[in-house]
């Protein structure tokens, strides 16, 4: 009863935590970065102003023509900021208005005013935190100063066309968008971008897509040597790892529950074992080997485990197919979620990992729990063992 | 060379400060096809004897050899292979299997001994007519009297027919008419297939039945008589 009891809550537990990575990635990848990204191959690691994407508003608009996926251009530097009262360093984003949207939630994220409308007009949403630390308003006007990708002097004047709210404390107070084709005049980008983002309908299908890109990069352009397609694990290596770090901190709590199961089974098994210790000096008297008790203790372990795995691993499944139909809700998630245009319900999800990983993991336990109730039984004597009450 | 020997037996037991001797320094021989019966007042080893011929308790000191073979210095899984295949033990306290029936006690050791099933079932309904348990033999022990009980240990021991059946007390939960009818069960066992039987009893009318009497005291042979 433990057994099937603790498999069904580790099936479920585990499925809804790799749900709840899954949605996390999702969520993450939505914000900014989108499942793969297209970038010239030295940029991730120094993303500096001349290793560009070349003629990037041509290259877009063929793979667009060419593959099923989503893809939006970007451009991106530092820049000073300066309103009538304040300067601060920024990072400006150039960003197709029309594509933008299709890739990442940032455009649901403005709170005041409007997202951005026309790629060339000079006009900048920018974050909530950064237009007060400017001290500016709607239709106030801010001056951006920095490098061209020649490494002219580069500088122009936007308005303050919306103010948008992540609650991401970095992004509100540093990230402000402007319209791509704006960013590539004014930063002498000559048609060029620093990447294209890709949006995925899916998290498993970046492989597939990656070298999908790849190919069509190859007849598409002649610099396909200078680029390269990242995957999000590249483009957001905190992700992975600290979903790595969670999922081991979660296995402790699994650790703590599956010690507690082996130990409810180590006891249940020794008691049996203690119980039938006269029967065991009997069949011994007769001329049974203690390996051959010792075995039957194992293999009744053994089928217990499988029983248990088979019952706690049907009815966990059955709640966790239950909850990917319906979803989990937490209350309270509901209005992050409508804010980061979102889901507010995580969906547990159900795979052989997610099912077999943790009562496998039990079974085993329990089966090594078994090992000491059979092996008292290799040092009964059959005297001492009849003699037993 | 006799069928068993035992040479220089001791096993000592510790009760408080005092020293149990069970067997103090024993030496005895039986040949194939003896019958004996062992008596002797209650904690004079007869039982210690027994289990020693068995291979069930580890002596402090001497030696016991079956059919020339010294087996007190075997494992446990040799000892058990022995008791299997030569030995079959009628227990004072019958020691049967609590939960299987009449019929699957009595052919408990013959599965172990991998008999197929059709046979086991004939020689344990055999068995079971002789010592009067067929129609019963789908209880199971606790619906069974004492003196039932002892006659399935009984029927246990002596179906696979061994070469030596060591019974302690076998007679003690039996009416006169059980009684007799199980020792001529014996005699016929031990004249016909030449079984050796090896009994620990304070009845005399057991004792009657024996070709060899011996008397134990304080774990030492007091008195030995052949008829």
């Amino acid at each position: 009863m433990a057994m099937v009891f603790s498999n069904m809550l580790l099936v479920f537990s585990i499925s809804l935590q790799l749900g709840q990575y899954d949605m996390m990635i999702g969520n993450t990848l939505k914000m900014f970065s989108g499942n793969l990204q297209i970038q010239q191959q030295d940029y991730l690691d120094a993303p500096k102003m001349d290793r560009t994407v070349p003629d990037i508003n041509q290259l877009v608009a063929s793979l667009r023509q060419q593959t099923p996926y989503r893809y939006a251009a970007r451009a991106s530097t530092f820049a000073l900021a300066s309103s009538e009262d304040r300067t601060f360093g920024i990072q400006v984003t150039g960003v197709e208005p029309e594509f933008e949207p299709q890739v990442t939630a940032l455009s649901g994220l403005v709170s005041e005013g409007r997202y951005l409308r026309d790629g060339a007009a000079a006009e900048i949403v920018l974050g909530k935190v950064m237009a007060k630390n400017l001290k500016v308003n709607l239709g106030d006007e801010i001056t951006l100063l920095g490098s061209g990708k020649d490494g002219s002097f580069a500088a122009g004047i936007v308005t303050v066309a919306g103010i948008f709210d992540s609650g991401l404390s970095d992004a509100d107070r540093a990230m402000a968008l402007v319209g791509l084709s704006y960013f590539q005049d004014t930063f002498a980008m000559h048609g060029d971008g620093h990447s294209i983002v890709v949006s995925l309908d899916t998290l498993e299908g970046d492989i597939e897509a990656s070298q999908q890109i790849q190919q069509q990069l190859a007849v598409l352009t002649d610099h396909v040597d200078e680029l390269k397609v990242h995957d999000w694990r590249a483009l957001n290596p905190g992700l992975e790892q600290a979903i790595q770090a969670d999922f081991i901190s979660a296995w402790f709590m699994y650790g703590v529950l599956i010690l507690l199961v082996a130990l409810g089974v180590m006891n249940t098994q020794l008691m049996s074992v203690l119980e039938r210790t006269r029967e065991f000096g009997v069949i011994m008297s007769l001329g049974v080997k203690p390996r051959m008790i010792s075995g039957l203790v194992l293999l009744e372990s053994l089928l217990m485990g499988l029983l248990g795995l088979v019952i706690g691993v049907a009815l966990g499944g059955l709640v966790v197919l239950y909850f990917q139909h319906v979803g989990l809700y937490f209350p309270g998630m509901e209005e992050m979620a409508q804010r980061f245009n979102l889901p507010d319900r995580i969906y547990p999800e159900i795979s052989l990992l997610s099912v077999l990983m943790g009562p496998v993991v039990v079974m085993i336990f329990s089966l090594v729990a078994t090992l000491y109730p059979a092996l008292r039984i290799l040092r009964l004597h059959p005297i001492e063992a009849m003699r037993a009450t | 060379m006799s069928a068993i020997e035992c040479l220089d037996l001791c096993k000592y037991f510790q009760q408080g400060d005092s020293v149990i001797k069970a067997l103090d320094h024993l030496s005895v021989a039986f040949e194939q096809g003896a019958f004996v019966c062992l008596s002797g007042p209650s904690g004079s080893g007869k039982t210690t004897l027994l289990n020693a011929i068995g291979g069930l308790d580890e002596l402090d000191s001497g030696e016991v050899r079956l059919d020339g073979q010294r087996i007190d210095n075997l494992s446990k899984s040799e000892l058990a292979d022995i008791r299997l295949h030569k030995i079959g033990f009628v227990f004072q306290a019958y020691n049967l299997i609590p939960v299987l029936t009449a019929r699957e006690n009595v052919e408990f050791v013959m599965q172990v001994q991998g008999i197929p099933a059709q046979e086991r079932h004939e020689k344990a309904n055999a068995i079971l007519q002789e010592v009067g348990l067929l129609g019963m033999e789908h209880r199971l022990p606790a619906q069974l009297s004492g003196g039932q009980q002892q006659r399935v240990a009984v029927a246990r021991a002596i179906v696979s027919k061994p070469k030596l059946v060591l019974a302690d007390e076998p007679t003690a939960n039996l009416d006169t008419r059980s009684m007799e009818k199980l020792m001529e069960q014996f005699v016929a066992l031990n004249q016909n297939h030449k079984v050796t039987f090896l009994i620990a009893t304070h009845d005399t009318r057991v004792m009657a039945y024996a070709k060899r009497q011996i008397k134990m005291v304080d774990g030492q042979i007091v008195a030995d008589e052949t008829r």
